[in-house]
């Protein structure tokens, strides 16, 4: 299914640059959803995937965590590189991979445990916490990260799930800090939430930004504009156009982007 | 055959009033469904529900009370002098019965006329003999007074059915009447037809209800008559069970202590065996194995359930046991002195009970959404890590419910302990001796042919009791237990 790839030494110049996806197709049973993508997304920086709705925004992300092995119907071919090894290749632990490649879904997935088991559970999993009060600071920090501490701090032991859907968002937000990934994949982290929460998580992610890589999925251009260097925009399975931010919202090659971020397509 | 064509009357009727309400309705609002209320069809249904339901309502009851009143009527009106010393007056009405039905068979068959049957005396004709010719089972000589009843009670029940088919038709041409009359565009037919239905689902939910509510009563009632012959303490601490089998020795010893821990221990035993296996297998079907290995394995699984328990019995009987005493048997380990025990009819029955497990268990692992998963393995858990700490906790509850189940069926078991634990009530530690069970000495007391008044017999109700009384208890458990845990992950 999947072409091995044939890159003995380490990727040559681009020191900066963390994720290197090529000539990526996606399969879901005979649907052809990503169709020949290349994207290079840099460390310590903010990318923006836009795209209409069932462009295949979520399908890519989930690709750059192996999440779409999860599926039996989906095939993924290409190369996809993180920090120059191939991520696809039968040496590469999946579970190693995700730890490192951390994801928020696009739906709330809150386990049904504790608020604070929700958050002790990546750090209890990888053993990075010594001891309970060890765990005990994991968890405040990441849900303080999350914009979620004020409100949840009484009630630690409350079930995840008896959470309102804006706070399991961010929940799973703080879910997915607390177990320190270099790369955050976030599809759509804040289509539930208010202008508020939302700053606040965009905060989080100009924080994240000092040290690891950001991938952000988002249908707000607004959003993308605040938080992002790079943005890509999809179209039917094609990266259409692929960009420095700026350049992306002020001056669009593609009459396809640009009709996008006016409102025109989609 | 009469009450087939009255009912096959009603249903006609009932069926003419569907397409003349139907059309009725139809006519009034000049042609156009989009005139009406309702749509057409809720027109039809209506009528037929008025024809159908007053008169099959009257039908069933004078179904029911027509016999009783007869009945009642014809015993009332017996001479005392018919009754016989050591007879009594309900022996005599079972004779007046049977010779009702020797007549009406005889006139059926066209040995006798009408009038005949009607008219006869004994004095003058030889009843008896004519009834026995006739090929009826006739068990005394029919006197004059038993003869009388017997015309008396025919004469009844046929003015009765008479009556009844005339009322019942009568009552469902005013039904249809009345629909018609209601066939009219405003009126609101959906509603009334609503209404019908939800009656007719709380009618057949009460039924259901009522039926154990009866059930429990005559358990109830059964088991008091049983706790006036022999006293309830020694009936629930008593450590022998031996029923003295002659019936009316009044030396028995009816304790249940010793078949309630034959119970618990062979249930024990079961679910020490078929929840890790049920609950591994239903697991590795949900979690790892492939659609093929699933879409085999499942229904190979399923078919453990669809076995008669009487063949594991045999099993356990001709297999199991057998097997077990060669090797803790004399030749082996030497603590086992025969095929039957508790541990032969355990292991058996836990066979039995590991597709339960594993089936439900495994339509609940199912359910546990896939989304709960991927969170987890985008947190970077393994397989076995998200089974263990996602999805078996969130799929807990049901997990739990299913084991009560399995527990329910268990203790509920008889053929399997019949056959692979013995008879001999005991109370002992050791699984590799024969124990019985509840369920077992239920069957024992009363297949013997003990007087159904005796407390030897009486007292399979009090074991019935206590059995329901306990399963009851458990699921009112597992409830608590799944709302419980429920609340906590919700
Ligand atoms: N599990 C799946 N099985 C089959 N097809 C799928 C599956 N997931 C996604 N697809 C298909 O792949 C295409 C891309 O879906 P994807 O979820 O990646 O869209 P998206 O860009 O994230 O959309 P949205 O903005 O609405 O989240 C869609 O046409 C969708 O129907
Ligand atoms: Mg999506």
């Amino acid at each position: 299914m999947y072409d091995a790839p044939h890159y003995t030494e380490r990727d040559v110049a681009q020191t900066d640059t963390k994720i290197s996806a090529k000539g990526v197709q996606v399969y879901y049973g005979d649907t052809h959803a990503i169709k020949d993508v290349d994207v290079e997304i840099a460390d310590k920086t903010v990318t923006a995937f836009i795209g209409p709705s069932g462009c295949g925004k979520s399908t890519f992300l989930r690709c750059l965590n192996r999440m779409n092995d999860t599926i039996d119907i989906c095939r993924v071919q290409g190369d996809i590189l993180l920090d120059g090894e191939d991520i696809y290749d039968r040496r590469v632990d999946p579970v190693q991979l995700r730890a490192k490649v951390g994801m928020v879904f696009q739906k709330p997935n809150p386990f049904p445990k504790s608020i604070y088991d929700n958050i002790a559970y990546g750090p209890r999993i990888h053993g990075l916490a010594k001891n309970k009060a060890d765990l005990d600071v994991i968890v405040e920090k990441s849900l303080r990260r999350g914009a979620i501490w004020d409100e949840v701090k009484d009630r630690l032991q409350a079930p995840g799930t008896g959470l309102s859907g804006g706070q399991q968002q961010r929940l799973c937000i703080a879910r997915a800090v607390a177990t320190e990934p270099e790369v955050l994949l976030m599809d759509e982290p804040c289509s539930a939430l208010d202008p508020i929460a939302t700053a606040q998580v965009e905060e989080l992610i100009d924080e994240l930004r000092r040290d690891y890589s950001v991938v952000i999925v988002t249908h707000s251009m607004q959003q993308a504009a605040r938080v992002s260097q790079k943005t890509a925009f999809f179209h039917l399975g094609n990266l259409v156009e692929y960009d420095d931010t700026s350049k992306i919202f002020t001056n669009p090659e593609d009459p396809r982007t640009e009709s996008y971020i006016t409102g025109r397509i989609g | 055959m009469p009450l087939l064509w009255l009912i096959g009357i009603v249903l006609a009727i009932a069926v003419a009033g569907y397409v003349i309400g139907r059309k009725r309705a139809l006519d009034s609002a000049g042609g156009d469904p989009r005139n009406l209320h309702s749509l057409p069809s809720y027109y039809g249904s209506n009528v037929a529900m008025k024809v159908v339901v007053p008169s099959v309502l009257v039908l069933l009851v004078w179904l029911i009370v027509q016999p009783i009143y007869v009945g009642s009527v014809v015993s009332g009106a017996l001479p005392d002098r018919a009754i016989a010393d050591g007879s009594s007056r309900d022996l005599v009405m079972a004779e007046v019965r049977r010779t009702a039905d020797g007549l009406n068979n005889a006139v059926a068959q066209g040995i006798m006329t009408d009038e005949e049957a009607r008219d006869m005396r004994a004095d003058f004709t030889d009843v008896t003999q004519r009834l026995k010719d006739a090929g009826q089972i006739v068990t005394s000589e029919v006197t004059q007074p038993i003869l009388n009843a017997a015309q008396q009670f025919r004469a009844m029940n046929a003015t009765g059915a008479i009556a009844m088919a005339i009322v019942v038709t009568l009552l469902a041409i005013g039904g249809l009447l009345w629909g018609l009359k209601e066939s009219e565009k405003d009126f609101r037919a959906r509603n009334t037809v609503e209404q019908g239905v939800k009656a007719l689902l709380i009618a057949a939910a009460s039924i259901a209800v009522l039926t154990t509510v009866g059930i429990v009563l005559s358990l109830i009632f059964n088991t008091y008559e049983f706790f006036k012959l022999y006293p309830w303490y020694e009936f629930f601490f008593g450590t022998t069970w031996s029923p003295s089998f002659s019936g009316r020795g009044g030396s028995s010893e009816l304790g249940i202590i010793p078949l309630l821990w034959g119970t618990l221990y062979i249930s024990i035993v079961a679910l020490a065996v078929a929840v890790p296996i049920g609950l591994f297998a239903a697991i590795y079907l949900s979690e790892y194995a492939g659609p093929k290995v699933r879409a085999v394995a499942k229904p190979l699984l399923e078919v453990l359930a669809g076995i008669p328990t009487i063949v594991y019995g045999l099993f356990a009987l001709l297999t199991v046991g057998p097997m077990l005493v060669s090797v803790f048997g004399k030749e082996g380990l030497g603590i086992m002195q025969s095929g039957t025990a508790v541990m032969t009819a355990g292991l058996v029955m836990g066979i039995m009970l590991i597709p339960f497990v594993s089936s439900l268990s495994d339509d609940i692992i199912n359910a546990v959404p896939q989304a709960m998963r991927d969170g987890s393995y985008g947190l970077g858990a393994t397989k076995s890590e998200t089974i263990k700490q996602v999805v078996l906790p969130a799929a807990l509850p049901g997990i739990v419910g299913a084991i009560l189940l399995a527990a329910s069926r268990a203790i509920g078991e008889t053929m399997i302990v019949v056959l692979g634990a013995g008879a001999a009530a005991r109370l002992s530690l050791n699984p590799f001796e024969a124990m019985t069970t509840v369920t077992a000495k239920i069957v024992s007391q009363l297949t013997g042919d003990a007087d159904f008044a005796s407390p030897e017999a009486l007292v399979a109700f009090a074991l019935g009791m206590t059995l329901f009384v306990i399963t009851l208890g458990l699921n009112i458990f597992a409830l608590y237990i799944v709302r419980k845990y429920r609340e906590q992950y919700e």
